[in-house]
């Protein structure tokens, strides 16, 4: 017993020993470098790229900036009293900081004050070296050379917990681009920081390069990046929306890039950046009724109205079911079963030209259930103009290269007869008469209804909408962006159609806004729409649709403006086309009393009527004296 | 008479190789965790690890007249050794050196002398000496007072030094007493008195007395049929168990000091606010937490020679000497430290068996003193450095840094492999 005691406790000691330590070299081991004190990393952050717009002209620069960093554990007792000072930081705020910075992590930099101005720095450069565990950190800042296309460019922000767990290339305090071209071009504009190990000794003195500065990595500066955006139409744009909710989108239909891109009511860019970012990001994002980050442009889906007829006219006559001269009766208005639906084209006989450019809701109502007829039943019938519709772009995301977006809706036969119920006799053209007006269960975002346009304005084909034009400089070669999408509609039935649109403008409901020297195929739209008031569904002020492109032979510009309770289609978002369109091809603007007008007029009263909590009236006509010639085209253009 | 050819067919060269194989590993550490990037040559003297090459040489020379004299010699005069050592260490109180606080050393020039790394050689000696003499017999409870003396006389007067762990080395020095007859029952009690101390701290005293009840019932339940209990002894067991206990509380909470405590909660892990935690580890436990996790951070296959970064950058104080482990553990990985646990138990297994096997109670009863004064080395350092043990500081057998502790442990050693070769030789 005593002669193997020794022995024993020998053997056991030796068994703790490997116990514990491969407890604490296998178990416990993590290869982490970052979690080893003695290695400090050292960034080196590259400027982010420049955005510029298709002209060259610059939209997003830098600036510099610099952001106070803390380690936590490197702090030293300090004197509170006068970092508070040289800081403009209240104490209870600085210990929150500090708590929050080793919360996150004691031996990673925290940003203890971000992005301090330059007269700051200069005055805490000198002092900041007799504050342990304190740095500076320079970084650069966005700098916005327009006060546009905030929903375009988004903005950037520090990096979030979320965004740190999800991305080990982040360190706390790096900025990211959070909507817009940011975002989606992060990994092109970041670049690729550069990182130093250094190697420390415990009194956290640098002693050299860890391993020679093998791991080292340069940094790569971003990328500049061009965007199809032109800068002058995009803030011409966003003036004329003054005041005005909705969106603007212009597509250049032989390459499908997108010119302008603008929602209202929107902000200034500048307004994202710097120490006021956050107050100001609170302010925007907590206005829950205009929504100014809210981008309609893309994300707001409505009923796309009389442009819609457009769709309709080139199914009909690719079914079949109606030739140029069918020729439909509007009794000032038509029948559905017994009720009479009313019409304000004027009435009378209405074939396919007139049928367009007067917006006659007889014909297309005629038309569309003509479609109809030409199949066996109705679920085939509806199918086929499914499918149609949605080889324009309508009811899909379009696969653009924007941040967000909605895929807006076209019927099918499964919603109908999921509403109906299955069976021929369950629902029909009749049924279904509002899709023939644009009225009914079809959803569309500006952007999808200008790419329509531009497959119009193209005669049967579009290229998927995009943002990006060059990278550092190079035109981009993305397959899915140079590949034309052809539509379901023979080229030959186009002409007819665009025949009709181009006359909305020479004699049809956008006879006043014509624009000398240019020829231009447009539709109008005035869509009703409701809004829940307390509970009771309430009729709102018309929304004032346009789509247009021009010119008519050889089209440089396609549009969609789709103006919220601006009551009928040419009053302000066929005039605001107008502009635009004469804006981009001529570059000035000739007609000045028109474009004061549109400059100058807002609908905020119109947007206050349904929180004012009284009882409004919709569809008011302007009777100011300038406006007086304009009315008739209201009674028309239903 | 041995000459010096024979003895080198004598001798036992497994443990000369353990010995040699730890003594590289050592000085290869110690490199490591002394080098800069400036350091040309490795005999530079001004250089720790220049150093400690020339203590090594100068060990290795000193075998081989430790391994020439004649075994008789170490007998007879291990009470003048024993006597000289402890003068020696009384010196110190009048001509000592302090360095780091601790007057431990004498000042030679060129040399600083560490009178107690060679104190555990002559106590090895004069205690094998003194239960050896054909008059002690251990089972007398005098006898058993005087062997206590010999080990308690070098702690007494290194205790206030201070050095509280060489002199906690002496008292491991009971083994020998233990495996010549001492009942086994001191030990157990020593034991019972770690267990309930460390309990104590761990659970309170309300645990400790209900553990120790159920124990019992447990006893009873399984020898229900034949045993009687022993009442009286059983009771006063519980009782005292249970004042020791209290007393450990009251010395815990009202005479150690708060450095004392902040150590114990530390090794027992029983503070558990991690902003006192955090305080703990800059402070009192800097050493420990910076070492277990210089350790850890080597992995299993460490990080290559020269390459730990934390031993680069001097994150583990004293890595050189008591924490030398570490260098391995972070360069070396488990691999290396799993080598080094490897190495030191079949060394020490090897010396329990050449210690069995020899002649004279003497040879024996020292050999026996020579693995106990290895094993708390050993068991403390590494126990400490990893994490499993209290900061006590002695230095790693044959590893650490120190010319005193070089020479001490390699004379300690070789004096034995003298006696072993030697013991097949009548009279030696």
């Amino acid at each position: 017993m005593k002669k193997i005691l020794l022995s024993s406790i020998i053997v056991i000691i030796g068994i703790v020993f490997l116990g514990r330590l491969s407890y604490l070299q296998i178990f416990s081991y993590t290869p982490d470098l970052s979690d080893d004190p003695a290695i400090k990393r050292i960034y080196d952050y590259p400027e982010r790229g420049y955005i510029y717009d298709r002209n060259g002209k610059l939209l997003v620069g830098n600036d510099p900036a610099y952001d106070v960093m803390v380690i936590p554990r490197e702090v030293k007792a300090f004197d509170t009293l006068e970092f508070c000072s040289l800081l403009n930081l209240e104490y209870p705020k600085l210990i929150k900081e500090l708590t929050k910075a080793r919360h996150y992590s004691p031996r990673l930099p925290s940003v203890l004050v971000p992005q301090l101005s330059k007269e700051d720095y200069a005055r805490l450069q000198e002092k900041m070296r007799h504050y342990n565990g304190f740095y500076i950190q320079k970084r650069s800042l966005r700098y916005y050379d327009t006060n546009a296309g905030a929903n375009v460019l988004g903005y950037i922000s520090e990096v979030n917990e979320r965004d740190l767990a999800n991305n080990p290339n982040y360190v706390q305090g790096e900025l990211t681009g959070r909507t817009g071209v940011e975002t989606v071009y992060e990994d092109t504009l970041r670049g690729r920081k550069g990182i130093q190990y250094i190697q420390k000794d415990r009194f956290n003195r640098d002693i050299g390069k860890y391993k020679d500065g093998a791991l080292d990595v340069l940094p790569e500066q971003g990328k500049e990046i061009t965007l199809t955006i032109d800068k002058d139409l995009q803030e011409y744009g966003e003036k004329l929306m003054h005041g005005k909710w909705g969106g603007i989108v212009a597509i250049e239909p032989a390459t499908g890039e997108i010119l302008t891109m603008i929602s209202g009511p929107t902000y200034d860019p500048s307004l994202l950046v710097g120490r006021k970012r956050s107050a100001n990001y609170t302010r925007l994002y907590n206005d829950s009724i205009a929504k100014p980050t809210f981008d309609r442009s893309i994300s707001f889906e409505k009923s796309p109205g009389s442009p819609f007829k457009a769709i309709n006219a080139l199914i009909a006559l690719q079914v079949g079911a109606v030739t140029p001269t069918t020729a439909f009766t509007c009794h000032h208005g038509f029948y559905i079963g017994r009720s009479k639906k009313g019409c304000h084209c004027g009435g009378g006989p209405r074939n396919l030209n007139s049928g367009i450019y007067l917006s006659c809701n007889a014909y297309f109502v005629g038309a569309y259930k003509k479609i109809f007829e030409q199949f066996p039943s109705n679920a085939e019938a509806m199918d086929a103009w499914e499918g149609h519709v949605r080889s324009f772009g309508l009811g899909s995301y379009l696969g653009s290269d924007l941040h967000t977006g909605r895929r807006g809706s076209v019927p099918s036969t499964e919603l109908y007869n999921k509403w109906y119920g299955e069976g021929d006799k369950r629902w029909s053209a009749t049924t279904t008469y509002s899709n023939a007006i644009g009225q009914g269960e079809v959803n569309v975002t500006p952007i999808q209804l200008a790419n329509m346009t531009a497959a119009i304005a193209n005669r049967g084909h579009y290229y998927t909408p995009h943002i990006i034009k060059k990278i550092e400089g190079k035109d981009i070669d993305i397959p899915k962006f140079t590949e034309r999408k052809n539509t379901t509609i023979d080229r030959k039935h186009f002409e007819p159609v665009v025949q009709g649109m181009a006359d909305v403008y020479h004699k049809g409901t956008a006879r006043y806004v014509q624009i000398p020297d240019i020829d231009i195929a447009g539709k109008t739209g005035t869509v009703e729409n409701f809004m829940v008031i307390d509970s009771v569904r309430t009729q709102l002020t018309d929304n004032s649709v346009f789509v247009a492109f021009a010119p008519v032979k050889n089209p440089k510009i396609a549009i969609a403006v789709y103006i919220q309770n601006g009551y009928y289609g040419s009053r302000y978002a066929g005039h605001i086309a107008s502009l635009i369109i004469e804006k981009y091809i001529k570059g000035e603007i000739s007609r000045k009393d028109l474009e004061k007008r549109m400059l100058e007029r807002t609908l905020e009263r119109e947007y206050a009527k349904p929180y004012s909590g009284e009882e409004f009236k919709i569809n008011e006509y302007d009777w100011s004296k300038d406006a007086i010639k304009y009315q008739t085209e209201a009674i028309k253009d239903k | 008479m041995a000459t010096g050819r024979s003895i080198l067919k004598r001798i036992d060269w497994l443990t000369v190789l353990f010995y040699l194989l730890l003594v590289l590993m050592g000085w290869v550490n110690i490199y490591s965790s002394t080098f800069t990037d400036t350091d040309i040559s490795i005999f530079d003297f001004s250089t720790l690890h220049g150093k400690q090459l020339f203590f090594i040489l100068t060990s290795l020379a000193s075998t081989i007249i430790l391994l020439s004299l004649d075994p008789n010699f170490y007998e007879r005069f291990s009470s003048l050794f024993y006597i000289i050592s402890m003068v020696l260490l009384l010196g110190l109180f009048v001509f000592g050196k302090t360095i780091a606080g601790a007057t431990s050393w004498y000042d030679l020039g060129f040399f600083n002398l560490q009178p107690s790394e060679f104190a555990k050689v002559a106590t090895a000696l004069g205690l094998a000496k003194y239960l050896s003499d054909i008059q002690t017999d251990i089972r007398r409870q005098k006898d058993q007072w005087y062997s206590f003396l010999i080990l308690l006389i070098p702690a007494i007067l290194i205790i206030p030094q201070p050095d509280p762990g060489s002199a906690l080395v002496f008292f491991a020095m009971t083994f020998v007493i233990f495996r010549e007859g001492l009942p086994l029952y001191y030990l157990g009690i020593g034991v019972m008195a770690i267990l309930v101390f460390v309990t104590t701290l761990m659970f309170g005293t309300v645990w400790i007395a209900i553990g120790i009840a159920l124990l019992l019932l447990l006893f009873m339940m399984l020898k229900k049929k034949k045993f009687k209990v022993p009442v009286l002894p059983v009771t006063t067991a519980i009782i005292a168990t249970v004042v020791f206990s209290l007393s450990v509380n009251f010395v815990f909470n009202n005479v150690f000091e708060q450095r004392h405590r902040d150590r114990f909660s530390l090794w027992l892990r029983l503070e558990k606010d991690p902003q006192k935690l955090e305080k703990i580890r800059k402070t009192i436990g800097y050493n420990s937490y910076q070492s277990e996790k210089a350790i850890e951070s080597g992995g299993i296959y460490g990080k290559g020679f020269l390459e730990g970064t934390r031993t680069k950058g001097n994150f583990v104080p004293e890595q050189h000497s008591d924490y030398i482990f570490t260098t391995i553990g972070e360069e070396w990985g488990f691999l290396g430290t799993a080598s080094v646990v490897l190495i030191f138990t079949i060394m020490l297994l090897r010396l329990v068996f050449l210690a069995e096997r020899q002649k004279t109670a003497f040879s024996r009863m020292y050999g026996y003193g020579v693995i106990s004064i290895l094993l708390i080395h050993y068991f403390i350092n590494i126990g400490m450095v990893i994490g499993i043990l209290p900061t006590i500081g002695i230095p790693l057998p044959y590893f650490s840094y120190g010319g005193s502790s070089m020479l001490g442990f390699t004379a300690l050693l070789f004096i034995f492999l003298k006696l072993d070769a030697n013991r097949m030789k009548e009279g030696y």
